[in-house]
């Protein structure tokens, strides 16, 4: 499979968060604002690539019997660098991630990778699987985060942008704080998983 | 040579269990578990059994992590291995667990035994051990604190999963919302009732 199919399968047609449904947590938890999901999306990416790759250099040592305890040692490994870098370099996202960085190791995406693609694989095809289901799984929290910042607190990318992010008039001052809450989590993205699957009956009708 | 958090009051641990059921319930205020959450609310008796499967390890490994924990890291200086640890130690345990039930408890095996590995990546599990280290709570607290947890997922899962059983029969809702969508929406305003227990102070 060329790069361009697999990334657009990976983002789009097979997104881990919004087509299969898994690795919810994270996403609902960690997308209170566009600057913490790339954060989480951009950590659970490295970790997947990382894994990725040398799951599949010793997919031929691990024996089948013990395979899934040895695929979470090595993501649980990569976790662990992943918080300690974090720590180290930017401990203000370690800190707005909270529980949710350790949490990166029972993952579904990360350990469905490993399962499904990376252990029958070879290592660039791995790889490259690792970042473009990192990149989709990115694109969902980004997509989710941008709203919930947008709705529940009336900025753009704070953080990001600057200290406050862009203000958005009218929305700022009245920004409805329930969006950043769990309620509001499960409401956008289902009102997401609505519009995604509007569009998919559409094309089918064409 | 060790150092063990101080122990805590009969009160103390009553309002962590109330805490851990209501107010910061595990999946509709924190987000842990949301997996096994929407994957197994379509009935309400497999709610059940996953929630009691839930109850039962997250006890078990909020005791054992403990004393891994602060018999076994924290005297060696081997903090940052906590998560290592810790995922091996659940996924340890739920092996063990199920070769137990399955030889000791053939009838309890029956119902709750295909949850069990899909409890080895319920973040739920690992949250509870985490958090029982992050906030210091004593052996006691841990293991109260890990079965409120669960008590807490068994009650969001098991109200969720009557909600959607209705949901499926009843209701007429737009093409588009069909399915998960409208699952998602009931679980929000589902999270949206136990909001009302945030401003919940334990009176003692």
């Amino acid at each position: 499979m060329k790069f361009s199919e697999r990334l657009k399968a990976g983002v789009l047609l097979d997104n881990p968060v919004f087509m299969q449904t898994i690795g919810l947590c994270p996403s609902l938890a960690t997308t209170t604002s566009l600057s913490n999901a790339i954060g989480m999306g951009v950590a659970a990416t490295v970790v997947l690539v990382c894994s990725n790759i040398v799951i599949s250099m010793l997919r031929k040592f691990i024996p089948d019997k013990i395979r899934i305890a040895a695929f979470i040692s090595i993501i649980a490994t990569f976790v662990t660098l992943i918080q300690m870098l974090l720590n180290a370099y930017i401990p203000a996202l370690a800190a707005s991630l909270g529980l949710f960085l350790p949490l990166i190791v029972v993952n579904c995406i990360i350990l469905g990778r490993a399962e499904a693609y990376a252990s029958k694989n070879q290592v660039l095809p791995s790889a490259l699987d690792g970042i473009c289901m990192g990149l989709g799984f990115t694109f969902a929290l980004v997509l989710m985060g941008f709203f919930r910042e947008l709705l529940g607190a009336g900025t753009i990318a704070a953080g990001i942008i600057g200290e406050t992010g862009i203000r958005i008039p009218g929305l700022f001052e009245n920004a409805a704080t329930m969006m950043i809450l769990p309620a509001g989590g499960f409401l956008i993205m289902g009102f997401i998983l609505a519009a995604i699957q509007k569009i998919m009956s559409k094309k089918e009708d064409k | 040579m060790f150092s063990l958090p101080a122990s805590m009051g009969l009160t103390d641990i009553l309002s962590l269990a109330i805490a851990a059921i209501l107010v910061n319930n595990y999946i509709l205020v924190q987000f842990l578990g949301c997996c096994s959450f929407f994957g197994v609310s379509k009935k309400t008796d497999t709610a059940v059994g996953m929630g009691m499967a839930v109850i039962f390890v997250m006890a078990l490994a909020s005791a054992v992590s403990w004393c891994v924990w602060y018999f076994i890291l924290k005297p060696l200086h081997l903090e940052y291995m906590q998560t290592i640890a810790f995922i091996l130690v659940i996924a340890t345990l739920v092996q063990f667990v199920e070769m137990f039930m399955k030889k000791a408890m053939p009838a309890m095996y029956s119902a709750l035994g295909i949850f069990l590995p899909l409890i080895t990546t319920n973040c739920a599990v690992l949250g509870a051990a985490i958090t029982n280290i992050d906030s210091e709570y004593s052996f006691i607290g841990a293991v109260v604190y890990g079965v409120a947890a669960g008590v807490g997922f068994t009650l969001a899962i098991v109200l969720f999963a009557s909600i959607r059983e209705r949901l499926e029969v009843t209701s007429k809702c737009p093409k588009c919302f069909e399915g998960f969508p409208i699952a998602l929406v009931a679980a929000s305003l589902l999270a949206m009732s136990f909001m009302g227990f945030s401003g919940l102070s334990i009176p003692w």
